[in-house]
């Protein structure tokens, strides 16, 4: 009787039920993402504890997991993750500062444009990581090196993505800004900036991209700290965890900081038309 | 009291586009300029809004030399030009940054209310149809209080049911404080239905052909003789001016025998 009558009970309340089949499917469509790394993880895991192989080199996520743990309990992972972050907030800071007065400057008057844009893009030719042995040569190996490299590589993604957009401005909506008079000032700012917004973040996010690249290259060259420098560590001393527990921290970080600027970003975009 | 003398433009590319082209406009007077494509009549219009200025001949509005975007000019472009990151309302209030937010606030919600859009003032312009963002445009046009609203085929985008309505909306919010149009139009009816004077012109240069009176009155019922009698007379100078431009004999009267001749 009782199942009879629960069975009724839900039949009677089909809102209620399609809520809970809605919850179900907006948590299991990102859990089908999930689906094959966990399922690959555990048959490494099971095939590693069979005795099948050894994971002396590939570990199974049980011994990375660990050494994840035992690396945050010393400190050393938190103590390495804050260095790499501030090398990379400060060649992003610096790059970004840059790369936004001329990619403005480049975007607004043709001269300028036509004075800086044809170096800026040979420069930009050159892959960037060739600038290292100059760059320890003037700067020497420690930070400013380090910094300066991250910050050629924010560069350019951001001064030609907000070049770009200026020029892409619709002429069309300068021109009301025109019909109303506004001055030179109240059209950078009512009309300029809101239309660059958009293309100015997504050349931000990738701008801070490269930056990520660049500090893992920066700190494979020598470094006495950071996550760059638990991976030459884990490879020198044979700690293939150490190294993967490293690139999981990377990838951690990074999509963080990524998520921040999306985050930050998201309340001035929310007129954009986007397919969702 | 707008008035044009002799303005000319000649581009820097060295198209002549508008030539002599003379007019006074009353205050509170719709005006209406017709003309096939190529006739200079969005370029007379842009003169007159300041956006591209003539380079020959002068225009003043009450006495003052207009040579740049006026605050007593007001302009509607073909499309709405919605600031697509501003609500609805904010879009309506753009051209009153000056003043106090109160203010600004209360113009707004009678501009939207008098244009029948109040329930849409907290909307992107993206979820707008295109007649709605057509009307959003004319309130924010309306609403710093233009002395001269100019039209540059406001309504040719829209579907003939939308825009007939639209025609109609228009000459409802002129009565209430009775600015000049001046209406840019390739569409004979909206002249006739819009319009107190009707200025035909001819292309390469732009010149102003024909001027034509219509003096039915408001409203003008669209199916009647008499508007179908105005149709005919504005599209037979149309096609004169046409003509003439084709045949380069524009000052010559048209002698039927020789046109034929010379076809």
């Amino acid at each position: 009787m009782s199942v009879v009558g629960m069975t009724i009970a839900a039949e009677g309340n089909p809102t209620r039920e399609r809520a809970v089949a809605n919850r179900w499917a907006r948590l299991a469509r990102p859990a089908l993402g999930l689906l094959l790394p966990v399922a690959a993880a555990l048959l490494w895991e099971t095939i590693v504890r069979m005795g099948w192989a050894s994971g002396r080199l590939a570990p199974p996520p049980s011994v990375i997991f660990a050494t994840f743990v035992d690396l945050a309990r010393t400190g050393e992972l938190q103590r390495n993750t804050l260095v790499t972050l501030a090398r990379v907030a400060a060649g992003f800071g610096i790059g970004v500062v840059i790369a936004t007065v001329l990619g403005a400057a480049a975007g607004y008057s043709p001269l300028v444009r036509r004075l800086l844009d044809p170096s800026l893009q040979a420069l930009r030719a050159i892959p960037s990581i060739a600038w290292v042995p100059l760059f320890i040569l003037w700067l020497g190996i420690f930070e400013a090196s380090k910094v300066t490299l991250i910050a050629v590589g924010v560069f350019f993604p951001v001064y030609l993505g907000l070049m770009g957009a200026i020029q892409s401005v619709d002429r069309k909506l300068v021109e009301v800004g025109r019909t109303f008079r506004l001055s030179d000032v109240a059209m950078v700012r009512r009309i300029l900036l809101p239309a660059v917004l958009p293309a100015y973040v997504i050349s931000l996010r990738s701008g801070l991209g490269l930056g990520w690249m660049f500090v893992v290259a920066a700190e494979l060259m020598g470094a006495s700290e950071g996550l760059g420098y638990l991976l030459i560590d884990g490879q020198e001393l044979g700690k293939p965890a150490e190294i993967i527990a490293a690139i999981v921290a990377f990838a951690i970080v990074g999509k963080s900081t990524d998520w921040l600027i999306a985050l930050t970003a998201a309340p001035f975009l929310r007129w954009e038309d986007v397919v969702r | 009291m707008l008035v044009l003398e002799r303005v000319g433009k000649t581009y820097p590319n060295g198209v002549h586009a508008l030539d002599g082209v003379s007019l006074a406009v009353e205050l509170g007077e719709i005006v209406a300029v017709i003309g096939g494509s190529g006739c200079g009549k969005s370029t007379l219009l842009r003169a007159i809004g300041g956006l591209d200025p003539a380079t020959e001949g002068t225009i003043t509005l009450d006495g003052e030399r207009i040579a740049a975007p006026h605050q007593k000019i007001g302009i509607i472009f073909q499309e709405p030009r919605l600031l697509p990151w501003l609500k609805v309302a904010d879009n309506v209030g753009f051209g009153l940054g000056d003043r106090p937010k109160s203010e600004r606030a209360e113009r707004v919600a009678a501009a939207l209310k008098r244009v029948g859009l109040s329930d849409k003032a907290a909307v992107w312009p993206r979820e707008l149809s295109g007649g709605q963002a057509q009307r959003v445009a004319i309130a924010r046009a309306l609403v710093p209080r233009p002395e001269v609203l100019l039209l540059d085929e406001p309504f040719s985008a829209l579907d003939a049911f939308t825009r007939t309505d639209l025609q109609d909306h228009l000459l409802d919010l002129w009565a209430d404080a009775k600015p000049t149009l001046l209406l840019v139009t390739h569409d004979v009816e909206e002249a006739i239905v819009l319009a107190d004077r009707i200025m035909v012109m001819r292309p390469r240069p732009g010149r102003i052909f024909d001027e034509i009176g219509v003096e039915l009155p408001r409203p003008r019922d669209r199916q009647s003789a008499a508007f179908d009698f105005a149709k005919r007379r504005v599209l037979a100078a149309l096609d004169r001016s046409l003509d003439r431009a084709a045949t380069g004999t524009a000052d010559e009267p048209k002698a039927e025998a020789g046109a034929a001749l010379w076809w």
